[in-house]
């Protein structure tokens, strides 16, 4: 039995440490860029288009990854693309859980015509289609990164008031909270000191999710042209443009799509990681 | 004089059939009343609509409830609050919930003290670590430095008197403090909540459906049947010679031990068919 909660504990453990790891990594890769990126991700090179990866034969050291059908490098494409996926990530998951955890603690909490007015909003806004509806709005007020970030919050801020909403009602249905009201605490009091820290882990689970699910919007609009202009760099529209030559330069599209994978996993990892740290029940 | 005395007082479910149907009660300071009653006659709907704590979808229809003196149906609930939280305190039934469980036990018990009455921490932290020692925790500053499932029940529900105690108040609802606990540690809990009534000679409302919690614990008692008192008696009177026949019947419908062979005795048809027509319920 003490094995098997060590087991546990340990996997745990170094989940969280694997996929922070590689975070950090992201960041710093990001904030230094330029310093780390060995070209320019935009210079183009016909002379030296799809070349393949180091370890493969005719490949040029100068490109570690190889280069895509214009001769641009596809480590430094990577490099910068990271940018706008972390800032997208961050940005847009952060007002995504901000906007949905606060409408679902409120209708969670207060219950009555706040909870139904809000409860059916969700219901209707769920049910319009998440990509016409970010494809749609991008169209009308123009591609770009706060356009992706608006979108995305548009879109996914249901996704945390449901949950959240669902979390706050069974707390606050709790002793503890009639406790707290005996005591003379106000309704709002309640709410940020006795409520909030118990749908805390929930939140934190979610937001990680939610950068992880970032990224992959950001990606899936790169992919259909509607995202940042298509000069800068970035995963989805690596992805996109690789998938033309998939046949003569594999590299192209595989690379980026590794690393969006590392990177959507290791958001989910670290929020399941973080959960099991800080909940109190089952640290 | 007593402390709280509830004036015919009635509730319902909002667009639904009557809860409280024209309770009266009173408990006098230093004084302990039992309400007993089978499950739905509205004991825990009294308790809390004295503290405030009624759900949303019950509403009180008319009656007063006054608290020394103060009718707080009257009071904006602003005031309300701060006069409750000041003068009374609940013992809440389940102590597994009754615990905030992402927070610490000790500011749990302060943060109370120091945020609506204005101690300063460290006399509400003398406090607190006092009044863990008298309801009978070992360690108590340990104790205040952990999470509440580190804990037993028997000891979460220590934890949950001392603090109903710590801002000492006149009036405890105590709301079946006694009915998530096991029976060995349901006697324990008994003493120490009687124990600690005799010290600080507070009122306590003593919420049960156990007769024999009542003997132990009370000196008034108050019957409820769908939502009214049939039977308000000295303890003392009630278990010699009870009033209603209700009463009788749920007397004698206590097992015994002293005549194991009896088995259980239902309250009569007859009985229930007239304090029903008596309350005037469906």
């Amino acid at each position: 039995m003490a094995e098997g909660r060590f087991q546990v504990r340990r996997r745990a453990g170094v989940r969280l440490w694997l996929s922070a790891a590689w975070l950090i990594v992201l960041v710093i890769v990001a904030l230094f860029a330029p310093y780390i990126a060995p070209k320019d991700p935009l210079e183009q090179d016909l002379f030296a288009g799809r070349l393949p990866p180091f370890w493969m034969h005719g490949a040029d050291a100068a490109f570690l990854l190889g280069t895509d059908s214009l001769g641009r490098d596809v480590l430094s494409r990577i490099i910068f693309g990271t940018r706008i996926a972390l800032t997208v990530a961050l940005i847009s998951a952060s007002l995504t859980c901000f906007v949905g955890a606060a409408l679902g603690l409120l209708a969670g909490f207060y219950r009555g015509w706040v909870d139904v007015v809000m409860s059916r909003f969700i219901d209707i806004w769920m049910a319009f289609p998440p990509v016409l509806f970010s494809i749609l709005l991008i169209a009308v007020i123009g591609p770009g990164l706060f356009s992706i970030i608006l979108a995305i919050v548009v879109i996914d801020w249901t996704r945390f008031a449901r949950v959240i909403r669902a979390e706050a009602m069974a707390q606050g249905a709790m002793d503890y909270v009639a406790s707290a009201r005996v005591a003379g605490r106000g309704r709002f009091g309640i709410l940020l000191r006795e409520i909030l820290p118990n749908v805390l882990p929930i939140i934190v689970v979610l937001l990680t999710l939610e950068m992880g699910i970032a990224v992959i919007v950001e990606a899936i609009l790169s992919f259909v042209n509607l995202s940042i202009s298509t000069d800068d760099p970035t995963w989805g529209g690596m992805i996109s443009e690789g998938r033309t030559s998939i046949h003569q330069a594999w590299w192209v599209l595989v690379f980026p799509l590794i690393t969006l994978f590392l990177t959507v996993l290791s958001f989910s990892q670290l929020g399941e990681g973080l959960k099991n740290r800080f909940d109190p029940v089952l640290r | 004089m007593s402390y709280l005395s509830v004036r015919n007082l009635s509730a319902r479910v909002k667009g639904g059939g009557p809860l409280l149907r024209d309770v009266s009660l009173n408990v006098a300071v230093g004084e302990v009343r039992g309400l007993v009653g089978e499950s739905g006659a509205g004991k825990s709907m009294i308790g809390k609509a004295v503290l405030g704590i009624l759900p949303k979808a019950v509403e009180i229809t008319s009656g007063q409830i006054m608290l020394d003196g103060v009718d707080l149906l009257a009071l904006p609930p602003a005031q309300r609050r701060i006069k409750v939280g000041a003068t009374c305190a609940l013992i809440p039934q389940d102590p597994l919930t009754a615990l905030n469980p992402s927070r610490r036990i000790g500011p749990q018990i302060t943060d109370r003290l120091v945020d609506i009455l204005g101690w300063t921490r460290q006399r509400a932290e003398e406090r607190a670590l006092a009044l863990l020692g008298e309801v009978q925790i070992t360690n108590p500053a340990r104790v205040l430095r952990q999470y509440p499932h580190e804990l037993s029940g028997g000891m979460r529900q220590r934890i949950l008197i001392a603090s109903a105690f710590a801002a000492e108040p006149k009036l405890i609802v105590a709301d079946e403090p006694t009915t998530a606990l096991d029976v060995t540690v349901q006697k324990q809990i008994l003493k120490l909540i009687a124990a600690l009534q005799v010290r600080h000679g507070t009122a306590l409302l003593f919420v049960t459906h156990d007769l024999g919690v009542v003997s132990k614990v009370c000196q008034k008692l108050s019957v409820l049947y769908a939502g009214k008192v049939v039977e308000d008696s000295a303890v003392a009177d009630f278990f010699t010679a009870p009033k209603h026949p209700y009463s009788a019947a749920l007397l004698a419908a206590t097992p015994k031990y002293t005549d194991p062979s009896a088995g259980l005795q239902p309250v009569p048809e007859a009985v229930i068919a007239a304090v029903r027509a008596e309350v005037g319920h469906g």
